[in-house]
């Protein structure tokens, strides 16, 4: 009798057991806090971690009811889509002070990319609730556009023809602005350049740094700070970076375009709207606007690349961002650049273009 | 006999024919070899070899040696297919003693004209821009370093062609052209003789000239800015993907598209809020301005 007692209690305390591990196991901690926070800070972090581990059923659910949010916006908004920067990243975040003040830095395929923003955080009777609201995406109804931009296609010289043999140029571009500028730690090359031919020009540029002897001291290429694709007449700008090289010891610059003729599209267009120079959340100077994808088909990435120039027009600073989100067709989508501060305070006027990657066709 | 170019000669052989030309001069004695001081590229000819016996034939050229055994005391026959390429050859013959001499290969008649015409495009009246150079070679692709006249004979899309003969220097004929006023294709032929060569160049519409826009109202608080027919100082289009900005600066800020030409005209919707001034620009060229208060 004694033994069979036994045994029911030490079967019950098994049961509770395994019951208390599936629970832990099941985020039911973490489920706990979020839905028992009590402060703010609790509330925010709590929401972060399981945004971080894509557990966006269980954000949504531990969000304020005054949200007016739903699942399905709130997934897209966090875990992005149409192949877009953010699809592709884990999310890392922290909380701010006064937690109300949220920065998030997400790791994507081109860098990282940081989202600053203020949210609210609601007391639920003893309980702290994240206010999130959704996001307003204006929704373009169902529509058939029609894309009718240029594209050109290239047809090279046969190898087999005779020396002699007629071939197609390539591409005439121009360096119409240059400017060596000192920053902390480095020397930075930033201009402009022009497509001056009719046909599409995929461009690199190189710079060398001179000593006074001639001899070289180091080369560098623009990297992804320039449009590589330029439409005729576009002009791009660019900015290439001497990381470690001091000014003083630079006599010359030695500059080199170089390009190529290559299959391109006129397709997409890309509106830059709204465009102003103001301080962000963290009192940091930015350019930021509105881009909207004027085409048919929807950009998954794009690259906001932005000069700027002082009161004698020469181009003083180039600065870039990816926009995290996809851009679909007429939907703006808003971006924000950095700007140096000693830099906004010499800024006269400057001028946006955007880089775009499509997932169908990376022309 | 025993043909051998040079690219199946053993180092050793080279060396040995080289030893050989080192030495001779100074044991050979008067030349009793009769050659031609000049000869075309692809003829053979024969010479004539006194004494008796045998003896060794060789023949040096740009682009092979020949070696052969041959009977002294009759005519040697030196093969077309041996003296294809131009240049000076060096005729050997080895009895008792040897003997040698040399002669000159000259370019045959013109057959081939490799012709550059650099760039394939270029815009409309640009001085100098057109660079056509031909290179004369006889049938087996030698140069042909005798003065030939080439004819160069250009025929613009539109207007009147016009021909010019260059006279080739070194085999190399050339002249620089400016490109015409019209945009088009410009066929240029090098000729001479029997022999051409066509080649095409595009001309292009230049930078922009008096570029001009004009807007009216769109759906949605929208304008649409329109420009007139893009055309450069002599009137021809620039070609459709042609990149053209449109900048609009209002109280929201600055806001630019920047729209390729279709059809010869560049196109763009801009949202109005307020007053506003619209510029247009393409490539460095700027066109005008307009100041909007509100509504058009």
């Amino acid at each position: 009798m004694k033994m069979k007692w036994g045994l029911a209690i030490f079967i019950a305390i098994a049961t509770v057991l395994l019951v208390a591990v599936a629970w832990v196991q099941s985020g039911g901690v973490k489920q706990h806090a979020m839905f028992s926070a009590t402060t703010p800070e609790q509330a925010v972090q709590s929401l972060m971690s399981q945004i971080q581990s894509r557990n966006y059923q269980a954000a949504f659910a531990s969000l304020d009811r005054s949200s007016d949010n739903d699942l399905a916006s709130f997934t897209r908004e966090m875990a992005g889509s149409d192949s877009s920067l953010r699809t592709l990243s884990p999310l890392h975040a922290d909380n701010d002070q006064a937690v109300v003040r949220l920065r998030m830095t997400w790791s994507s395929a081109l860098g990282s990319l940081d989202d600053v923003r203020d949210v609210h955080v609601r007391r639920d009777g003893s309980v702290w609730r994240v206010v999130w609201p959704k996001l307003a995406l204006p929704n373009e109804p169902p529509q058939v556009v029609s894309v009718n931009y240029l594209r050109w296609e290239v047809i090279g010289r046969n190898a087999s023809q005779n020396w002699g043999a007629q071939d197609v140029d390539s591409p005439k571009v121009r360096i119409t602005s240059m400017n060596a500028i000192s920053r902390p730690g480095r020397v930075v090359i930033v201009g402009e350049v022009e497509n001056e031919d009719t046909v599409p020009a995929y461009l690199n540029v190189n710079a060398t740094l001179l000593k006074a002897d001639g001899s070289p001291i180091e080369e560098e290429g623009s990297f992804d700070l320039i449009s590589h694709v330029l439409l005729p007449k576009q002009v791009s700008p660019y900015r290439i970076d001497f990381p470690g090289v001091r000014m003083d010891a630079v006599k010359s610059v030695r500059m080199d375009a170089r390009a190529l003729l290559v299959p391109a599209s006129a397709d997409p267009v890309i509106a830059v709207s709204d465009q102003t120079v103001s301080k962000d959340a963290l009192a940091r100077s930015v350019l930021q606007g509105k881009l909207v994808n004027e085409s048919g088909r929807p950009v998954s990435i794009a690259q906001v690349l932005a000069a700027y120039y002082d009161n004698s027009g020469k181009v003083i600073w180039v600065s870039d961002g990816y926009v995290d989100q996809a851009l679909m067709p007429q939907v703006p989508v808003p971006f924000a650049v950095d700007i140096p501060d000693d830099i906004a305070t010499r800024l006269n006027n400057y001028r946006v273009i955007v880089n775009h990657y499509s997932q169908q066709s990376s022309n | 006999m025993q043909r051998t170019t040079l690219n199946y000669l053993a180092g050793y052989k080279v060396l040995a024919v080289c030893a050989l030309l080192c030495v001779l001069p100074g044991l050979v004695a008067a030349a009793d070899l009769q050659v031609p001081a000049t000869v075309q590229a692809g003829q053979g000819f024969s010479i004539s070899a006194e004494g008796s016996g045998q003896a060794t034939f060789y023949l040096i050229g740009p682009d092979h040696v020949v070696k052969r055994t041959v009977n002294l005391g009759g005519d040697l026959q030196v093969q077309s297919s041996d003296v294809h390429a131009a240049g000076r050859y060096q005729i050997i013959l080895c009895g008792s003693p040897c003997t040698s001499t040399s002669f000159e290969v000259k370019a045959a008649q013109p057959a081939h004209l490799s012709f550059f015409l650099h760039p394939s495009r270029v815009p409309v009246s640009t001085h100098d821009s057109i660079d056509a150079t031909a290179f004369v070679f006889d049938q087996y692709f030698n140069l042909d370093l005798a003065a030939a006249a080439v004819d160069f004979r250009v025929t613009p899309a539109s207007g009147a062609g016009f021909s010019r003969q260059v006279p080739a220097r070194h085999g190399v004929s050339t002249i620089r052209m400016d490109s015409t006023q019209h945009e088009g294709p410009v066929h240029v032929t090098a000729a001479l003789g029997k022999v051409e060569e066509a080649r095409v160049v595009q001309q292009v519409a230049a930078e922009a000239c008096g570029l001009r826009m004009k807007a009216f109202p769109g759906a949605n608080n929208t304008i649409i800015v329109e420009t007139d027919p893009v055309r450069d100082c002599s009137g021809n289009a620039l070609p459709d993907g042609t990149v053209v900005s449109f900048t609009q600066v209002d109280k929201a800020g600055k806001s630019t598209v920047d729209t390729p030409i279709k059809k010869g005209i560049a196109r763009a919707q801009l949202s109005v809020r307020g007053s506003a001034q619209i510029t247009v620009a393409c490539g460095v060229v700027l066109g005008n301005e307009l100041a909007l208060s509100g509504r058009l």
